[in-house]
């Protein structure tokens, strides 16, 4: 008999606009110490469908429709309450998204960690506390006694990733459900976490049912693989029946919109420098201390970084979170205070520039955000949003604008239809080609992107690297793109900037660095990227 | 730590400096004097009475001779009730009016966080409704009006609780309590209502859960300190703002406190009452919000550790 067997589950949410099916007779079964992968986009219902499983969704309005799942012979959608309360934490056992969030900052790591001991297996607080520091101890933190008095802001998110699941270890559940444990994480941290779940897994002979987005890291980790899209399940199957023999259709986009491999057409551009950076250094001041002892601190968010970027050319800039990445993009604008350095596009000096003059530069570079939900301005419309820079330095008269916000909006491969819709109204990839399309209005010369893709989905992904990547032929634009994500760095880049620490580390022709990196980080961090085998 | 408090206790120095210049300045230019309301005197013991107090000196004059003996901590005699110092007069009224505050804060953080937390369980049901609508009402309730109302339901109709006095008969001190806090507890009410509502969507709360903890233990020892966090930052300006809104209340009841003192003292143009009751309110309203600030920094320990980054 299979550890969990789950048949025609359905479950819908009842919303004041009528009802939405988030999971549509979704079936699957688990064995002891296998792992399943539930694959899908935002949306498609993989999250719900497990956290129905434990009765985790808000209800109302989510609502079981139908179904049953079978753990150990007893069915957990037609329990009651409290019997669920004593499998949920105690044999089946959950890890989230995003340590930042998920453990509380008002209690101590070890007072979190020893709760479902101290409820599930009536353990004494001391008692608790050793096993506490034990597990601690066996997911790889330093120090574990120290750290089980320490609250959660005092741990990196990698180390709170690992505190969580200590906390879901603890009680050697039977059954493991881990919702995007990695997604939050930087690629190293990752690979890490990864490695840590698999070897608990297989020391403890675990089951675990893994929800994730990232194929790559699903055909990593996964026995079978179950693929859903809107609710509905698209197919299932051993791993390798899915990634390698899939007959259906949406499986193989999925597949297809991973980025791999070079740039293609990558043609010599001229060296004609657009930008030229040198010992740029972008310091914060900061506080530490305790309460009573404050001191002065000085981050060196970027310290010391010298480049070029030649007209025509798309630069990529990866390092993990903390890099100060996105310090550089922003210190390029002046929209932070630089503390020292040269920058220099087209020939003149930014650093210093009057205000005034700097204005004028600004239309001639522009900046993409990442997340396209918060950079636009949720009570301008399309038109207003689009219209705005246009009117504002000038390159449009009241005649005029309406025409050529049209025309970028074609530019954009968004409806024209659109034009007075609010932000609200459109999907994240929507709201990211509004937001392209704000940047080059003012038909700038240089674009910075600042992680512009990777709050996306990764179908409507390869849709705004390919728009992307056309907008720069056409429009014969320069492009510094920001990114942690190495594949799509490597799919889309001429060359590459890898920074670690506020230094660049390392630079150079985008293949050169993926085929032979020199820098040690940089060696570690290409051996971390998950890749579809 | 230190120096965000000494920072604050600097910042109160101008604030309390204009709260002085302009009280002094705005009494002194109403009608009337301290002895003007008192009839058939003579206009020699008028005379003699404002030469006794400085009355007689410009207004400019006066305010410089009272800002020196301020520096001394000396607030001055009391200009109606000869032989008494304001000094004398606060702080022997001062515990009464205190106890009453305190009074009204339990009745105001227990029924006001109750009331919260048990709406933001059930939100948007006849749970959250009733208690959120009663509070939307003693909100609006001037205590003048609640103040009344209650002593004729409880008081006369009902004859459960004294009318009035303070410390006379047992349980005259709860019709007083309740009219000062309800207001507060009102207030309190939604901003618990608020907090709980917000920290029962974080991530953390969903991982209790998936502990599979029991709801109580979910709510109080998961939810309860994220969500009064609004609460607590709110306790020092409401204590302040009892203290200092207690003489309608204390005038209702005929309760011998601070805030009778001071109604009395402006009806009587008694200058240096009224001053020295001002600026010890001024300075009680400072302080408390200081506290209340440091209290909220304390719970979270986040700040309170400010150690700045991973370390592990």
């Amino acid at each position: 008999m299979a550890l969990l067997e789950v048949n025609n589950l359905t479950v819908s949410f009842h919303t004041r606009n009528g009802v939405v099916k988030a999971v549509n007779n979704i079936s699957f079964t688990i064995d002891k110490g296998e792992t399943l992968a539930i694959v899908g986009e935002s949306g498609s219902g993989k999250s719900v469908s497990c956290y129905s499983l434990l009765n985790l969704i808000p209800k109302p309005p989510g609502k079981i429709e139908s179904g049953t799942a079978l753990f150990s012979g007893h069915d957990l959608l037609s329990m009651d309450e409290a019997a669920l309360r004593r499998i949920r934490g105690s044999d089946i056992a959950m890890i989230f998204q995003d340590p930042m969030t998920s453990l509380n900052p008002f209690l101590t790591v070890g007072e979190q960690l020893i709760e479902p001991l101290v409820y599930h297996r009536s353990y004494s607080r001391t008692e608790a506390a050793q096993r506490a520091i034990a597990v601690l101890d066996e997911v790889g933190i330093k120090n574990p006694a120290a750290a089980y008095e320490q609250y959660p802001h005092q741990f990196s998110g990698g180390m709170r990733q690992r505190v969580m699941i200590a906390m879901a270890l603890i009680t050697e559940p039977k059954l493991l459900i881990a919702d995007e444990p990695t997604t939050a994480l930087d690629v190293t941290i990752q690979a890490q976490i990864l490695a840590l779940i698999k070897e608990l897994q297989q020391r403890h002979n675990i089951a675990l049912l893994f929800i994730s987005h990232d194929l790559a890291v699903v055909s990593d980790i996964a026995d079978k693989v179950l693929v859903m899209y809107q609710g509905d399940q698209v197919e299932q199957g051993s791993r390798d029946e899915v990634f390698k023999h899939s007959q259906q259709a949406y499986t193989q986009k999925l597949l297809a919109s991973i980025p791999s491999g070079a740039k293609v057409g990558g043609e010599a551009k001229s060296a004609n420098a657009l930008l030229q950076v040198s010992g740029l250094k972008t310091y914060f001041a900061s506080r530490s201390g305790s309460w009573f002892k404050r001191k002065k601190n000085l981050n060196k968010a970027v310290d010391d970084v010298s480049f070029t970027i030649n007209r025509g050319e798309i630069v990529g800039l990866v390092g993990e979170s903390g890099s100060g990445k996105s310090t550089v993009g922003r210190s390029l604008l002046q929209l932070l205070p630089v503390t020292a350095g040269s920058i220099r596009f087209d020939d003149q000096e930014l650093v210093g520039m009057p205000a005034k003059s700097l204005k004028t530069m600004r239309r001639r570079m522009q900046m993409i955000f990442q997340d396209p939900y918060a950079s636009l301005n949720p009570r301008m419309t399309v038109f207003d949003t689009l219209a705005e820079p246009l009117l504002l330095h000038g390159l449009a008269t009241k005649k005029t604008v309406h025409e050529q916000v049209l025309m970028l909006l074609d530019d954009v491969g968004l409806a024209r239809s659109s034009l007075r819709k609010y932000p609200h109204e459109f999907s994240g990839g929507q709201r990211q080609r509004i937001a392209i399309g704000r940047a080059i209005a003012t038909k700038p010369e240089l674009i910075i992107a600042d992680e512009p893709v990777s709050a996306l989905d990764v179908t409507i992904q390869a849709q705004i690297l390919s728009l992307i990547l056309e907008l720069v032929e056409k429009h014969n634009l320069t492009m510094l793109f920001i990114s942690h994500d190495l594949s799509v760095v490597r799919s889309l880049c001429d060359r590459v900037l890898v920074m670690h620490h506020g230094h660049l580390v390392e630079q150079g022709d985008t293949e050169a660095i993926y085929q032979q990196p020199q820098h040690p980080y940089t060696q570690g961090l290409l051996s971390a990227i998950p890749l579809l085998e | 730590m230190l120096k965000f408090i000494s920072g604050r206790l600097l910042q109160a120095i101008p604030v309390l400096f204009i709260v002085i210049t302009a009280t002094f300045f705005l009494i002194h230019s109403a009608p009337g004097g301290p002895f003007s309301a008192d009839r058939a005197v003579p206009a020699q013991v008028i005379k003699a009475l404002n030469a006794r107090y400085h009355l007689d000196q410009p207004v400019w004059q006066q305010y410089l001779t009272y800002l020196g003996d301020l520096a001394q901590g000396d607030f001055g005699p009391s200009f109606k009730f000869p032989g008494r110092s304001v000094n004398e007069m606060i702080f022997g009224s001062l515990g009464t009016t205190a106890e009453l505050g305190l009074y009204a804060m339990l009745v105001a953080v227990i029924i006001g966080v109750l009331a919260g937390v048990v709406a933001a369980l059930k939100p948007n049901t006849a749970q959250d409704y009733v208690p959120m609508s009663v509070a939307m009402v003693g909100i609006c309730m001037p205590s003048f009006l609640l103040g009344p109302l209650l002593v004729l339901v409880f008081g006369i109709y009902l004859e459960w609780l004294p009318i009035s006095g303070w410390g006379d008969i047992p349980g005259d001190k709860i019709l007083p309590a309740i009219t000062l806090g309800a207001s507060y507890a009102a207030y309190i009410a939604r901003l618990s209502r608020g907090g709980m509502l917000e920290v029962m969507t974080q991530d953390y709360i969903r991982t209790a859960r998936a502990k599979g903890l029991p709801e109580h233990i979910v709510i109080i020892k998961h939810a309860l300190r994220g969500g009064l966090m609004p609460v607590i930052a709110f306790l020092g300006p409401a204590f302040a703002g009892l203290l200092a809104g207690s003489f309608v209340v204390e005038t209702i009841f005929q309760i011998p406190g601070l805030g009778r003192f001071y109604v009395q003292a402006a009806f009587n143009r008694d200058y240096t009452m009224i001053m020295g009751t001002t600026i010890f309110f001024s300075v009680t309203i400072i302080l408390f919000n200081l506290l209340s600030d440091i209290l909220a920094t304390w719970i979270n320990p986040k700040l309170r550790h400010q150690s700045g980054g991973a370390e592990s």
